[in-house]
């Protein structure tokens, strides 16, 4: 229909004019329904392959069903938290290995999160210097990891840290006795305090404990496995978030630089007070992708060590997995699946909380400034 | 001004799209079915059709699958029924995708830990009273394959584990065949002798489908006649002696030395003794052909001889359409002549009993293992044991300088928890 309205109807047909028509009338009125039509595609795949199997998922976390046949039939009966509470107040197995999975996790995000973001922020500062030669082959360089798929990149980390693999010769060159990696569950902590006569934990953390596992098991950090595995994640996400890192830095127009030098501030003032700050949007999409990226750990795993040794590499994504699959616990499976739905969310929450523009910062003039890089916090203040 | 419109018109739009989808696309494939109850009554009732039946394997590699393929292909020549096998990349996952879409595979190898699980759902039809071979199978693999009573599916083979000595580091230390361990002192003795600076005696996995050969020859295990027995005085006998060999030295962890099982300790001569099963013949020959080996039974402890077995059974789809046919396949593939094939193929142990002699006089050398049938223990069946030994084995791994009373106390309420 629009197509036989003249040029100078729907030129000049106004805002207003069309709130007060409404959506069936008007020249316009075809549009609504053409968008529809454009947008069906995305909808239906969306749907199909997001939004259903999602709530179906949700569903099933709340049910018995046992894995056989559809579990929308009428068989399958609704069970209330009880999946919810098998592992998280249980008391039994379920429970305890919960509890492992999220100490697991929890140590690796509070490793891999700080260290991957600094590691590429360094990067992309050092391959962004106009100075440096051949940049392209750096980035190039560190970007490569993060192309090549985790599956091949675990295999070779299982082959580098062997016990007479190339890791373990290079320490025994510099006299160092390489741990078992892969095979090792004791915990970096505990050896740390092992190594300064603390073997036992006072009776105040070993007696207590949080989802079957002790406080002092809690404290014991990342099992040696699995700093093999944070090792591993720093290598390969850094190239990825250094390129974002990277774009981010070339937003940053010179000028604002340059009038911190003609002020007298030195190289390592202004990164602190000039580049870091403006980097602040950029910096909230990294930590976000990569505490998202980090609470999903998953492939590694499964083709890595499948939660091995002595269930330290235990991740809650595989630990979904493995109830669902493996011991047919469906509705545990995809409550686990959801409680990490929730962690990830509460948490990325949190960090965006903590990253936010405060509203006492009395450098508010650069919000005006040369900026044209999306800045999140401000998106949800103009929504407020 | 029209955002918020558009937006409920969004939401609105995304929750029909979604409801459409799965009031159409989803009601016709099954979704809304209800799986066909089966119980054991109904068992003489298999399904019958002509369609064709789909094998799904979990394969050892080439030669397995190319044995099973040939031997499913001669059946389907004669009975004239359709038949193809497929591989598994990942086998649970894609069962239990066949279950869920109520389009399973016929036939299918299961492991004794999962039946439970699947038969609890519905999932499986139990066919082993039905089999016309089914006195011929070993009854400690028929009671492997029992759950509540029920015989569920026939076993396809069988390993169990023994004693394997590198024949060159055994000479070389001067031990000669007379002193083959048959009690624990005795195998203390010689890894002991064995044990240099290069090697240890005897070396096996971190878990429990090692350790617990130790635990049976204590008189001790998971379960004893039926009840959970983790933390009984024989099983803590049994780790107690492991680990005071882990201890001295004389025993290692396949992990500990750099190796990822015991047949590749073995074969890099890391060990002079590990126990394992019939599957270190065909290992040791592909990745390590100039190792000598001989294999004995392991060596008794205080309450006897002891041995963990190991086994799949021919699993049966209780959706199948066309199970007679099956059960025809099934019967075919477990009979005492198939069986002796496809153990010269790829090296399991029949499961028939009257395939025995002629196993032994084909293999000579490896009749240990088929001895250790008499007396071998099997982890439980029971829905959950998975997790109770991934459990276990976790704690396994730091036994050197764990608990024995704690780890086993541990495996018990864990296993008190799902006993039957």
């Amino acid at each position: 229909m629009s197509l036989l309205a003249t040029p100078r109807d729907a030129g000049y047909r106004s805002g207003p004019d069309r709130a007060r028509n409404g959506a069936g009338r008007g020249i316009r009125r075809g549009e609504a329904a053409a968008g529809w039509l454009f947008m069906l595609p995305v909808l239906v795949i969306l749907g199909v392959f997001l939004l259903v199997p999602v709530l179906m998922a949700l569903w099933v976390s709340f049910s018995d069903w046992s894995g056989r046949g559809s579990p929308l039939s009428s068989g399958v009966g609704f069970v209330g938290l009880d999946n919810y509470a098998a592992v998280t107040t249980g008391g039994g197995l379920a429970e305890r290995d919960f509890g492992i999975a999220l100490r697991n996790n929890t140590w690796y995000v509070l490793l891999v999160v700080p260290l991957q973001t600094a590691l590429a922020l360094f990067l992309a500062v050092l391959v962004n210097r106009a100075v440096l030669r051949g940049r392209g082959v750096f980035r190039t360089a560190f970007y490569f990891p993060s192309v090549t798929s985790s599956v091949a990149i675990t295999v070779l980390w299982l082959f580098l840290f062997s016990t007479s693999g190339v890791v373990n010769t290079v320490l025994a060159r510099v006299g160092i006795a390489g741990p078992n990696w892969f095979n090792d569950p004791s915990g970096v902590l505990h050896n740390l305090l092992g190594a300064l006569g603390l073997r036992t934990g006072p009776d105040a953390l070993t007696q207590h404990g949080f989802l079957g596992v002790t406080w002092w098991d809690w404290l014991a950090g990342p099992s040696v496995a699995m700093s093999a595995f944070v090792l591993m994640a720093i290598f390969t996400t850094s190239g990825t978030f250094m390129l974002l890192f990277v774009a981010g830095l070339q937003n940053i127009a010179p000028e604002v630089e340059e009038a911190a030098m003609v002020d007298g501030a030195g190289a390592w003032q202004r990164f602190w007070r000039i580049t870091l700050p403006q980097l602040k949007p950029t910096l909230f999409t990294v930590l976000t992708l990569g505490l998202i990226g980090c609470w999903q750990v998953f492939d590694q795993i499964y083709t890595g060590t499948q939660g091995g040794p002595g269930k330290t590499t235990l991740t809650p994504a595989y630990l979904s997995y493995q109830s669902a699959f493996l011991s047919q616990d469906w509705g545990q499976g995809a409550a686990i699946a959801f409680i990490l739905f929730v962690i990830i969310v509460l948490l990325t929450i949190l960090q965006r909380w903590i990253l936010r523009e405060r509203p006492d910062v009395p450098r508010r003039a650069r919000r005006g400034g040369p900026n044209p890089h999306p800045n999140p916090d401000r998106t949800t203040e103009a929504d407020r | 001004m029209t955002r918020p419109i558009s937006r409920h018109l969004a939401g609105a739009g995304a929750v029909l799209v979604a409801g459409a989808l799965v009031l159409t696309g989803c009601g016709g494939s099954g979704f809304a079915d209800e799986p066909a109850a089966q119980d054991d009554a109904a068992a003489d009732s298999l399904t019958s059709s002509d369609d064709p039946l789909s094998i799904l394997i979990g394969s050892s590699g080439d030669a397995e699958t190319d044995a099973v393929t040939e031997a499913v292909a001669a059946w389907s020549e004669e009975s004239g029924v359709d038949a193809e096998v497929q591989v598994a990349s990942d086998l649970p996952q894609q069962l239990s995708q066949g279950f869920a879409a109520g389009s399973p595979p016929d036939l299918f190898y299961l492991a004794p830990e999962a039946i439970a699980g699947y038969a609890d759902n519905g999932s499986l039809q139990a066919y082993g009273d039905l089999l016309a071979n089914k006195d011929d199978f070993y009854p400690s693999l028929v009671e492997n394959f029992t759950v509540d009573d029920t015989f569920y599916c026939a076993p396809k083979d069988f390993s169990t584990l023994g004693l394997v000595i590198n024949t060159q580091l055994w000479e070389d230390a001067g031990l000669t065949d007379a002193d083959v361990p048959t009690t624990w002192d005795e195998l203390s003795d010689v890894a002991k002798t064995l044990t240099t600076d290069d090697q240890v005696g005897l070396s096996f996995g971190a878990e429990y489908q090692r350790v617990g050969t130790f635990m049976a020859q204590a008189g001790g295990g998971l379960v004893v006649d039926g009840a959970p027995a983790a933390d009984s005085a024989g099983s803590v006998e049994g780790l107690e002696y492991v680990q005071s060999h882990l201890e001295d030295g004389t025993f290692a962890y396949a992990a500990d030395l750099g190796a990822g099982w015991g047949g590749e300790a073995l074969g890099k001569g890391l060990a002079a003794m590990v126990i394992e099963g019939n599957w270190v013949t065909g290992a040791l020959t592909n990745d390590f052909p100039d190792i000598e080996y001989t294999v004995a039974e392991l060596p008794a402890g205080p309450a006897g001889p002891g041995t963990l077995q190991f086994t799949n059974c021919w699993g049966m789809a209780a959706d199948s359409p066309n199970q007679e046919a099956a059960l025809s396949l099934v019967e075919h593939l477990t009979s005492a002549e198939q069986q002796l094939a496809f153990s010269e193929a790829f090296g399991p142990m029949p499961s028939s009993q009257s395939a025995a002699a002629d196993w032994t006089s084909a293999n000579p050398d490896l009749t240990a293992f088929l001895d250790g049938a008499a007396y071998a223990q099997f982890p439980p069946n029971w829905a959950g044991t998975t997790d109770v030994i991934t459990d276990l084995n976790s704690q396994l791994e730091s036994l050197r300088s764990g608990d024995v009373a704690t780890i086993l106390g541990t495996a018990q309420s864990n296993l008190e928890a799902i006993a039957e």
